[in-house]
């Protein structure tokens, strides 16, 4: 059914209609409307078998995902920015005990500075823990990544991370296509346990694991998301083929068959990519880009295809690995390992700043005539930065440097951009 | 693509009243997308929401940096904030407001060869007549309607229809209802 309503309630609907049957959430900041949502559902008792358990951290939210997932039921959280950092040691017992757990990320930046606005910083925090990461380009497919989730955890034994944009997508309110509880039991069978905390057939979980075997643990864990490389198309495609729309698979091209330039980039920042895309078209520019959908398992092999005949590829981040530049950048290169071509880093949107067309058109024609920089920073405030280097370069004693950029910048409440 | 963007105060229905444009327009048979400005979530603080109509889907996630049209929930603001940044010669601005143009200042925006189609409402006043709340959004959005034409008053009605139980709802209608009737008065008598 056709709707226009608020991203995290379209994904709490999604959920919903996956019948969870565990859903333990921490539901104060930095948490989205999701779990809201989801708990008013259960309240009403719109959601058979599912409970709904509110507990004191989000350390606690995956602790106790971990325990119903073990115990063979479908289970669900969702947190964003600190609160994923807190969870973090759950975060990898989950992926390394092979619970297939679901958990969605509002994207966020982390602090300090405190910042609630929307990057990549705290999905990244956690690439290498062996959940797989799922970014969702808009609110439609945020939902049906959800359905595909489950099944894609399931059949793995593998947990997976949704990652939508906090606030742009999360808070954002337009048309989405919710399906019918028909059609996602159709495509979504229920929950096979491969392994059960089962009182009648008695099994240890988290055994401790001695140089002899924890090698070829981790081999098979990262074999299994491997697998996944093979499995996110097809579970795309059967999703299509149920639902009657594209969502979710490897990655996504747009325009690339003879571009020059292709731009990579994640989540909903490339919508914007691709309107500056068909303008620049429009003006000749031979330019594409590339979503990428699954950011673990990487998509090496696909993403090579999509650009191995590209003279240049711009990277678009909205993360930072401090100190070496892009963190989806070392993918890129790594897909694209022996052929030669320009590549861009570009840090954008960090702590929620504005992506816009006319930054992105600067951007890429710097780009098509190879005067970027290896990392760039979108719109970085160059005037603030050499002020702040300037100071510090005086005295000693210049005291905190996110207040004395604030004070330089001042009040903020009369800019629109 | 039409384009809107509402400046108000934290409390004055704001990012609601993005909301329900963007489901009226949806109503009508067309993409909307409606998103706030993330800002500080503090009564009384500066607020901004943004509404984007448009015919097809609507890839773009900036912020309407060049809006067709302004509502501005509260007249204090112009001292503020930079409300007319990005406002195209012609724009629509729909002001909150129970003073004339020239009262506030802003003969120089409504008139001559740049000028806005610059509309004031009693928005407020309307709100806690028919709602008894100084929440001025559901009344602008009729105002809004009367002036740009870009939705239907009646999709207003059914979009405020789904966003309040249906005693409130009722009210915000009245309210929307008559500002509607008002600002259609003052399109008759201004040369937009």
């Amino acid at each position: 059914m056709l709707k226009q309503t608020e991203g995290s309630h379209a994904v709490a609907e999604a959920v919903a209609l996956c019948r969870p049957q565990v859903i333990c959430a921490y539901p104060i900041t930095p948490q989205t409307h999701i779990v809201e949502g989801l708990g008013e559902m259960v309240k009403a008792g719109e959601l058979a078998d599912c409970e709904f358990i509110n507990v004191e951290s989000e350390f606690a939210a995956m602790s106790v995902a971990i325990g119903s997932s073990a115990a063979g039921v479908r289970t669900y959280t969702a947190t964003s920015s600190q609160g994923l950092l807190f969870m973090a040691e759950a975060v990898y017992n989950a992926a390394g005990l092979g619970l297939p757990i679901v958990m969605t990320i509002g994207n966020r930046a982390i602090g300090a500075p405190i910042n609630i606005w929307n990057d990549h910083s705290d999905s990244m925090s956690m690439r290498d823990a062996g959940w797989i990461q799922l970014f969702a380009e808009t609110n439609q497919e945020a939902l049906d990544l959800h359905i595909q989730a489950f099944r894609l955890a399931e059949e793995l034994s593998c947990p997976v991370m949704v990652c939508m944009d906090g606030f742009i997508l999360t808070h954002a309110y337009e048309r989405v296509d919710i399906p019918t509880q028909e059609q996602v039991d159709a495509f979504l069978p229920g929950y096979q346990p491969r392994q059960l905390l089962d009182p009648a057939d008695p099994a240890s979980f988290g055994a401790l694991v001695g140089p002899e075997a924890f090698t070829e643990v981790r081999y098979l864990q990262h074999h299994k998301q491997l697998r996944a490389i093979g499995l996110i198309p097809q579970l795309a495609a059967a999703f299509s083929k149920e639902f009657g729309r594209n969502s979710g698979g490897l990655l996504r091209t747009y325009r690339t068959e003879d571009a020059e330039t292709i731009v990579v980039a994640l989540g909903s920042v490339n919508g914007t990519v691709q309107d500056v895309v068909d303008e620049m078209r429009e003006r000749g520019v031979r330019i594409g880009s590339v979503s990428i959908c699954s950011f673990r398992p990487f998509p090496l092999a696909a993403l090579r295809a999509a650009l191995e005949h590209a003279k240049r590829v711009v990277v678009l981040e909205k993360c930072l690995a401090v100190g070496l530049g892009g963190i989806v950048s070392d993918g890129v290169r790594k897909s694209l390992s022996g052929i030669a071509l320009h590549g861009y880093t570009v840090i954008a949107g960090l702590g929620g700043r504005a992506i816009t067309r006319t930054s992105l058109t600067r951007l890429f024609e710097d780009a098509g005539r190879d005067e970027l920089e290896q990392v760039t920073f979108l719109d970085l405030n160059a005037d603030v930065v050499s002020f702040e280097l300037e100071r510090e370069s005086k005295t000693r004693r210049t005291g905190p440097t996110a207040e004395a950029i604030l004070r330089r910048i001042g009040p903020v409440a009369a800019s629109i951009g | 693509m039409f384009q809107v963007r509402i400046h108000g105060r934290g409390g004055q229905g704001v990012v609601s009243g993005a909301e329900m444009l963007s489901v009226a327009a949806f109503l009508e048979g067309k993409y909307a997308q409606a998103f706030p400005s993330f800002g500080s979530e503090r009564m009384g603080a500066p607020v901004m929401a943004f509404c984007r109509i448009d015919d097809k889907m609507i890839r773009v996630r900036e912020p309407v940096l060049q809006p067709d049209a302004l509502i501005i929930q509260d007249s204090t603001l112009l001292q503020q904030v930079d409300l007319f940044e990005g406002l195209p010669v012609r724009g629509y601005v729909l002001l909150n407001s129970t003073h004339s143009i020239d009262e506030l200042g802003l003969g120089g925006f409504a008139r001559g060869p740049r000028h806005y189609r610059l509309h004031m409402l009693p928005a407020t006043e309307l709100a806690v007549k028919h709602v008894g709340r100084a929440v001025p959004n559901a009344a602008l959005l009729g105002g809004f309607a009367a002036i740009t034409g870009v939705i239907a008053l009646a999709s207003v009605v059914a979009a405020i229809r789904q966003k309040f139980p249906s005693k409130i709802a009722e009210k915000n209608v009245a309210a929307a209802t008559e500002a509607f009737d008002l600002a259609a008065q003052t399109l008759d008598t201004s040369d937009a």
